[in-house]
């Protein structure tokens, strides 16, 4: 059924639909309509056999989640930047318990100075920390990603966290048409949690425990034998999804034009507006393609490597920064493409919500591929830092 | 053999009693019979829960089992008799020169 709802909406009934059991968040913008909407559904009873629980902070709510997910509930929460940040211990331990529950972050820009506006820095933040990473360019695939994120979590090959990152208001507040999925077909591609060991009173277990030196290295080991086993679960889920749903959003990444010699790649929103400005290039003479990065963690390196073996110049366009170092996507892709002669820009524009005009991106990237523009970032003011 | 590890780091009860913690500390607990009136107030207070009341020809006194014992001295400082005194390890006696 196509609707016209707003990013929040697609998520929330999306959410609806996997039929969780305990939903439990903390208010923080650009997330809070998410749960509101599921705060809705709940008072409205249309959600069955869920608890909704208010946290006192984000750190509560994901300790909530921990707790019920550990009985074998599924679970659900959506947070951002400062509330992802502070649910980051919590976090850690539900990867290391191998805890699948699913989490949407609304990018956000972490403070200081205080910015609610869009960039990828908050996620990133959590790259380490054994959870799967997928991110969305629009509102329907952020309504798709829900059902195929449980899957992912929940497949006994995996049984890890998994993130759905969607570009705050760029996304969250947009309006868009959605076809809005049926209880049927969700039912149909999601069947109900079979947890591997779950807390009950019969039989007291305790989670994540303590792991002297001379054990704990093979837990993390295990940990990343998942995340590496998650990467053909995730080709699985993402060929069942196109096939039931009919909407095919590719797989660990989505290359249009793969046989350029320029490559674009990033990830999120921008992606949207990259497809337009590539067109444009192309009507222009350029031989440019474009590769979305749809799955940060696992990082797709194979598929990458695949991809890009022709390349010769890749533009990546990041809107994250690994202060000391450089845009986190651009790191990420020059260990995966080490050994290649490709060669790579690295661009870092966007941060706190900065617009990103597609005039502006369009002579950016035409003036990459002719050679008049190197890495760094982009669209920053000329400035200078005073003592006040 | 392969070496068995749970997923999550999940583990049944009690498991942690094969955890022998006797040996981290420098110190251990004694208890001085004479003087321990089996109030039971160390029991409450050890953490590591490894400091009991037991009985032996009809005298009750509190035991400390140094298999887990790891020396804080919580018993020595809460008893209210100063029945419990905390003594330096055999190994950790070196003479200085």
């Amino acid at each position: 059924m196509m609707r016209v709802v707003r990013g929040f909406y697609s998520v929330a009934h999306s959410v609806k639909l996997c039929r969780p059991n305990v939903i439990c968040a903390y208010p923080i913008t650009p997330q809070t309509e998410i749960v509101e909407n599921l705060a809705e559904m709940y008072a409205n009873g249309e959600l069955e056999k869920c608890r909704y629980i208010t946290a006192e902070s984000e750190f509560a709510a994901a300790s909530i989640l921990v707790g019920a997910s550990a009985t074998g509930a599924r679970t659900f929460t959506a947070t951002c930047s400062q509330g992802l940040i502070l649910m980051s211990e919590v976090l850690f331990n539900a990867a290391g318990m191998r805890l699948p529950i699913v989490i949407v972050n609304t990018n956000r820009a972490v403070s200081a100075p205080l910015s609610i506006w869009n960039d990828l820095q908050d996620s990133m933040a959590l790259r380490d920390a054994g959870i799967i990473q997928i991110y969305v360019e629009n509102n329907q695939e952020a309504h798709d990603a829900i059902p195929q994120a449980y899957r992912i979590a929940e497949d006994r090959r995996v049984l890890l966290p998994t993130m759905v990152c969607m570009d705050g208001y760029k996304l969250t507040h947009a309006y868009e048409p959605i076809d809005l999925l049926d209880q049927s077909l969700v039912d149909s591609f999601l069947p109900p949690y079979q947890p591997a060991a779950y807390l009950t009173t019969k039989k007291p277990l305790a989670f994540g425990c303590y792991a002297p030196p001379h054990i704990y290295m093979e837990f993390r080991v295990a940990m990343q034998n998942a995340m590496e086993r998650a990467k053909a679960v995730m080709n699985e889920v993402f060929r069942e999804w196109a096939e039931v749903s009919g909407r095919d959003w590719g797989q660990h990444l989505e290359v249009v034009y793969p046989d350029s010699r320029v490559f674009v790649v990033s990830m999120g929103s921008i992606v949207g507006l990259l497809r337009k400005v590539v067109e444009e290039l192309r009507k222009k003479g350029y031989d440019v393609g474009l590769i979305k990065i749809r799955t940060f963690r696992p990082f797709p390196v194979e598929d990458l490597k695949r991809s890009l073996s022709n390349a010769e110049k890749i533009i990546v366009i990041d809107r994250s920064l690994s202060l000391g170092h450089e845009g986190n996507l651009s790191i990420e892709l020059k260990s995966a493409l080490y050994g290649s002669s490709a060669n790579i820009i690295s661009m870092i524009l966007g941060l706190g919500g900065r617009d990103i005009p597609k005039e502006f991106l369009e002579k950016l990237l035409e003036d990459a591929i002719l050679g008049k523009e190197s890495s760094g970032f982009k669209g920053v003011k000329d400035f200078e830092e005073v003592i006040p | 053999m392969k070496l068995k590890i749970n997923l999550g780091a999940i583990s049944e009860p009690l498991q942690s009693e094969n955890l022998k913690t006797g040996d981290w500390g420098t110190e251990w607990a004694y208890v001085d019979k004479e003087k321990c009136t089996a109030c039971r107030i160390c029991e409450q207070f050890c953490p590591e829960g490894c400091i009991e009341v037991k009985e032996q020809d009809k005298e009750k006194f509190a035991v400390v089992d140094h298999r887990y014992c790891k020396g804080c001295g919580v018993c020595a400082s809460v008893c209210p008799h100063e029945a419990i005194k905390m003594e330096i390890k055999e190994l950790f006696r070196l003479e200085v020169c």
